[in-house]
């Protein structure tokens, strides 16, 4: 039910960002959404990309600071309300949001967000029928 | 195996009395070769006459690195420069660089001193042994390799640079035996991480680190990840270089090569001496160089001499780990602080490289110290993927270095690869409160 995001450190300075894109095109992974949570000092830089587990394992071994966490990545309504609806559910069952962002695939707005409380997340997603993007739902063209 | 055992396992008498032998005739000859000395003895009313016991040596005056400095390039070299065969150069980053020239009789000395430390790691004629000190005006790596090719092993004279290459020459050579510094045998070991040379496929069993101060957890560290023994390998160029002492199979400890380099022990400030056992500032006199010999030279490291015998059979005294430098001593906001005491909680946390550079400024009249470490890629994992997780390791480490320093620190984490790595010895402070 969940996607893999790569988390990649990333200081504050000039040229960082570039040399893990680099990177990242080197290996021939696309990205498919990203943002990046930034703090005085350094950043956090989140994608969700083609191969994850072969993008962490090449970016790790050239000396990258990088994680794989799973996500949510679910389907909103196109029309005005559709994020609030979304995150009013987890909301009213007590789920908190360490983060969120969102992306258009194939003109869907999907919203990406991540929880600790994942088995409840799960029932909401069930029990109101949302859909949840697949790995398998995203492009893959290397 | 013991080198020479007629020196190395001397009855303490017997080297008392050659040590005090040797200080009358060091005290003689540069009485008469060196200006420098001679002023300083008539100053204090004294006569190569009036030293004649090792106990003597309390009489004479110190001698400091400024003093090597003011008497820069040849002033107190005593030796003809018709018998000089080698000169090297300390680093000058804060002034004029020291110069140390050796005779041939110094040059084989220290040749046996280095072959007597390498004896005692075990390294033998079956060795293949890489120099990975640099090659050049540092005596880290020229004098490393006398003493190996004195020993009979095969030196590989690998010097510092082109880690890769090196790494791969490890493996593909077989070869068994590096003298490098400790930070570099830990950028070794990443370099081999990367390039995927496992310690399976290498076979590395000896390791001579010196250069720089380091600690327990460092040597777990470096013996863990390259598979090896790692001995302390002490010196200096002033003295000689390296193999003033050296660490034997007890590795508690580092072995004085005291016929050739008397050690005291002497409190920094007030500069009576200290009884074994105390930490205080170390001062050597060499007792044997004709190229430049020191008199109670004040090497600014702080450690101790220790108590009690070895049970490796040697008799020569044993010097403690550094444990700091007089001049590396950082007064913080009135407190006493040592990078090597950063050092040690870095080496407690997982999650970062052994890497670390302390930043000290001053702002607003307030001292204020920061930490800056680096993550290590294989402990980055999904826990730390926020800023508020990474805050929280970051009030760990800060908690954890409040409770050594008794100060409070900044901490800043670094993404992998962005301290400087060194080759020859290592940096760990920035100050920037120009206080002078």
């Amino acid at each position: 039910m969940t996607i893999k995001q790569l988390s990649i450190f990333i200081e504050n300075q000039s040229g960082s960002l570039k040399r893990v894109l680099g990177m990242i095109q080197k290996a021939h992974i696309q990205i498919i959404a990203c943002t990046i949570a930034d703090t005085a000092e350094y950043g956090l830089f989140r994608i969700i990309c083609s191969e994850p587990v072969r993008a962490c394992r090449e970016l790790k071994s050239a000396g990258v600071a990088v994680a794989i966490s799973d996500v949510f990545a679910i389907e909103l309504d196109n029309q005005p309300g559709g994020a609030a609806n979304v995150v009013g559910l987890f909301s009213d069952a007590g789920i908190s949001i360490a983060y969120m962002y969102a992306f258009l695939l194939d003109g869907r707005g999907i919203m990406v967000f991540k929880t600790s409380q994942v088995e409840e997340a799960v029932g909401v997603i069930r029990r109101s029928n949302l859909h949840c993007i697949s790995e398998s739902e995203l492009p893959l063209n290397a | 195996m013991i080198w020479n055992p007629n020196k190395e396992c001397m009855s303490r008498e017997q080297m008392r009395e050659l040590q005090g032998k040797r200080l009358h005739k060091v005290v003689e000859y540069v009485y008469h070769n060196v200006p420098f000395y001679r002023h300083k003895l008539q100053e204090m009313d004294l006569s190569p006459e009036d030293i004649r016991t090792i106990d003597d040596i309390v009489k004479l005056p110190f001698t400091t690195k400024k003093d090597l400095r003011d008497n820069y390039p040849f002033g107190l070299q005593a030796a003809p420069q018709s018998e000089i065969i080698r000169i090297h150069a300390s680093s000058g980053t804060t002034g004029n660089p020291t110069i140390v020239g050796y005779t041939r009789k110094d040059i084989s000395i220290w040749s046996e001193c280095m072959a007597r430390s390498l004896t005692a790691y075990g390294v033998g004629r079956e060795d293949t042994f890489s120099v990975s000190y640099g090659y050049g005006l540092f005596t880290g790596g020229l004098g490393a390799h006398n003493g190996v090719e004195m020993v009979g092993a095969a030196v590989v004279p690998a010097s510092t640079g082109n880690t890769e290459k090196h790494a791969r020459l490890i493996r593909d050579l077989g070869i068994t035996g590096i003298a490098c510094t400790p930070s570099y045998a830990l950028y070794l070991a990443e370099t081999m991480d990367r390039l995927g040379i496992t310690k399976d496929q290498i076979k590395l069993r000896i390791g001579a680190f010196g250069a720089e101060p380091w600690t327990e957890n460092m040597r777990k560290e470096i013996q863990e990840r390259l598979g090896l023994k790692g001995f302390n390998l002490y010196g200096l160029s002033e003295v000689m270089g390296p193999s003033v002492s050296y660490e034997c199979d007890e590795q508690n400890g580092s072995h004085i090569n005291e016929d050739h380099f008397f050690p005291e022990i002497i409190d920094p400030v007030t500069l009576e001496p200290l009884p074994a056992g105390q930490t205080g500032e170390l001062v050597f006199t060499t007792l044997t160089k004709e190229g430049m010999p020191v008199i109670r030279y004040r090497t600014r490291d702080l450690c101790s001499i220790l108590p009690g015998e070895c049970p490796c059979g040697r008799t020569n005294v044993r010097m403690s780990a550094i444990q700091g430098r007089t001049d590396d001593m950082l007064i913080i906001r009135g407190i006493n602080v040592f990078p090597s005491q950063v050092e040690s909680v870095v080496l407690t946390m997982k999650e970062f490289a052994p890497l670390y550079m302390l930043v000290v400024d001053r702002v607003n009249n307030l001292d204020t110290l920061m930490v800056q470490v680096e993550l290590r890629p294989d402990f980055f994992n999904a826990t730390l993927d926020t800023p508020a997780a990474i805050e929280d390791l970051e009030q760990r480490f800060a908690a954890r270095l409040r409770s050594v320093l008794s100060i409070g620190a900044k901490v800043q984490i670094k993404a992998p690869g962005t301290i400087e790595r060194s080759q020859g010895k290592s940096t760990h402070v920035i100050d920037k409160r120009k206080l002078y």
